[in-house]
């Protein structure tokens, strides 16, 4: 016998043929940048659970002039000693701090040696001496009374609170996020545009049998049902291949991007739960072009006499 | 069932087609609508199976006056209303049976439901070997017998023909009439549009005779004497 959507023979439409084309793009970009804001947004949280309830404090090294004897380089290095000791001792007697440790100079080294080179930082340069402190969950810090205390002790010390850094990584990240949803708006809405042309073609192409229809009884909801139905149909026809080609794409640039080694920055990748989301990119584009076909008929035949 | 009133009709800005109309279908009575080529007979059973609206006058069907319908009410007065199309108005890509069958659906009736009673009604009709035919397929008379059955499916309480007899030759349209007749004396209202007034003389049933837009009614010689 024939289902709903044969009543009216929409699928026999010239304009229906390149309907899957159109949501096919859309769901490939959509997934692309849906998959880029979600990967960024997971590095990004990433970065603020590192990031927060962490404190750095830098001591610059006391440089000793040229010339200077060997009694008096020694007095300067117990002088510098003692300024990281009262220093730490200021941080661990504050409240709401946990730990105060001292970085080797190994593990400063090792944090400048991408950019220096293997043993050239403590030969070349005068290190600073770091402080990485670490904070009780919620603490809230009056880094200003700490900075003077800290500066009493250790004068030209500098503290890093991460906060600056970190808002500006966090606004790029919102940009990055803002230009990904623009994205996925423009094509959505580009695929919208597309199906109310479509369904508007097809109600003025199926006029005779949509009015032969109304005559014998039915309900602009029976015709719009056919319109929906059909827009369903083609919308997962075209979304499906639309979603491999994007999750193609996401391998292929994992792929590429494995042999980098870049330390700053972290992975991107997805987790199941933004892979799910991103299987669902072609569901919701299906429904969208649903719900758009029917919204149009429905308009359209009220305007009808 | 059906009343005019005074209904007058143009399309757009142009002369009234139907001026004055007036007259009254009572249930279960049996009517020819007849005139000239282009008296008007098509644009007053689209009045009636509302198709377009009247353009003065009063309208009433089923004891509803037409100018205060929604339209959401619209399809279930329609469903009351069996129609049979001057050019059948099959549609191409679906069987007969489908065909017929169309009505239920739009209702809401699943195909399973219908199937049998859709089947006998085709047989009925002389269509029990043409079930899957596609109307490309079939005569003239066996299109307009398609066009009658998916007319009656529904158990219309009012049935519009309009020209039934227009494409066939008088032997099988005396058979059409006969089979109006006999949904006529089943409780069904009818209404035949046509032009053959050869026809319409060998039965016995009241006529609305339009003329130059105006309508008169005939009751046959015997009725009109009662």
């Amino acid at each position: 016998m024939f289902s709903r959507s044969q009543a009216i023979p929409l699928a026999k439409d010239a304009s229906s043929r390149f309907l899957p084309w159109i949501v096919a793009f859309t769901v490939y970009l959509a997934a692309l940048a849906l998959a880029g804001a979600m990967a960024l947004s997971t590095v990004v949280a990433r970065w603020d659970r590192e990031l927060s309830g962490t404190l750095t404090v830098q001591i610059p090294a006391l440089v000793a002039s040229e010339g200077a004897d060997a009694e008096k380089e020694g007095a300067g290095a117990a002088d510098e000693a003692a300024r990281v000791e009262a220093a730490v001792e200021i941080l661990r007697d504050t409240p709401g701090i946990v730990a105060a440790e001292i970085l080797e100079d190994s593990e400063i080294e090792a944090l400048l040696e991408p950019w220096l080179g293997v043993g050239l930082a403590s030969e070349e340069l005068p290190l600073p001496h770091v402080i990485d402190v670490m904070l009780e969950p919620g603490a809230e810090l009056d880094l200003k009374k700490l900075e003077a205390a800290l500066a009493e002790a250790a004068p030209g010390m500098s503290i890093d609170d991460h906060g600056a850094w970190f808002d500006r990584l966090a606004a790029l990240a919102r940009s990055v996020e803002l230009v990904a949803g623009l994205v996925v708006l423009m094509t959505g809405l580009s695929a919208v545009l597309t199906v109310v042309f479509v369904t508007r073609s097809g109600l003025a192409v199926h006029h005779n049998a949509i009015e032969l229809l109304h005559l014998i009884g039915a309900h602009d909801a029976y015709v719009a049902s056919q319109f929906q139905f059909q827009a369903l149909r083609l919308g997962l026809t075209g979304g499906v291949p639309g979603l491999i080609m994007a999750v193609l794409t996401l391998l292929m640039l994992r792929m590429a991007g494995d042999p980098i080694d870049i330390p700053l920055l972290p992975e991107m990748r997805l987790t199941p739960e933004q892979w799910s989301a991103l299987a669902g990119v072609p569901v919701v584009a299906a429904v969208i072009a649903m719900v758009t076909a029917r919204i149009t008929v429905l308009r359209t035949l009220a305007k009808m006499p | 069932m059906v009343r005019f009133e005074n209904v007058g009709m143009r399309y757009g800005n142009g002369p009234e087609v139907l001026r004055d109309i007036s007259f009254t279908l009572e249930p279960g009575c049996f009517f020819f609508l007849t005139g000239a080529s282009g008296a008007g007979k098509s644009t007053l059973l689209k009045l009636i199976y509302l198709a377009c609206r009247p353009t003065r006058g009063l309208i009433t069907l089923f004891g509803r006056d037409v100018a205060t319908l929604t339209r959401a009410e619209m399809p279930l007065l329609r469903r009351r209303i069996g129609v049979v199309f001057q050019d059948f108005r099959l549609v191409e890509h679906l069987t007969a049976l489908e065909n017929v069958a169309l009505p239920l659906r739009v209702a809401g009736a699943r195909m399973s439901q219908t199937r049998d009673h859709v089947a006998e009604l085709l047989a009925w009709v002389g269509l029990a070997d043409h079930l899957q035919a596609k109307p490309a397929t079939l005569s003239g008379g066996q299109q307009q017998r398609v066009a009658i059955a998916r007319a009656v499916i529904g158990r219309p309480r009012l049935l519009l023909a309009d020209e039934p007899t227009g494409n066939v030759d008088d032997e099988i349209g005396m058979r059409l009439l006969y089979l109006f007749e006999e949904l006529n004396k089943m409780g069904t209202t009818v209404l035949i549009a046509t032009h053959n007034e050869g026809l319409v003389s060998r039965f016995d049933h009241p006529q609305i005779h339009l003329e130059n837009g105006e309508s008169r009614v005939h009751f046959p010689a015997e009725k009109a004497l009662a």
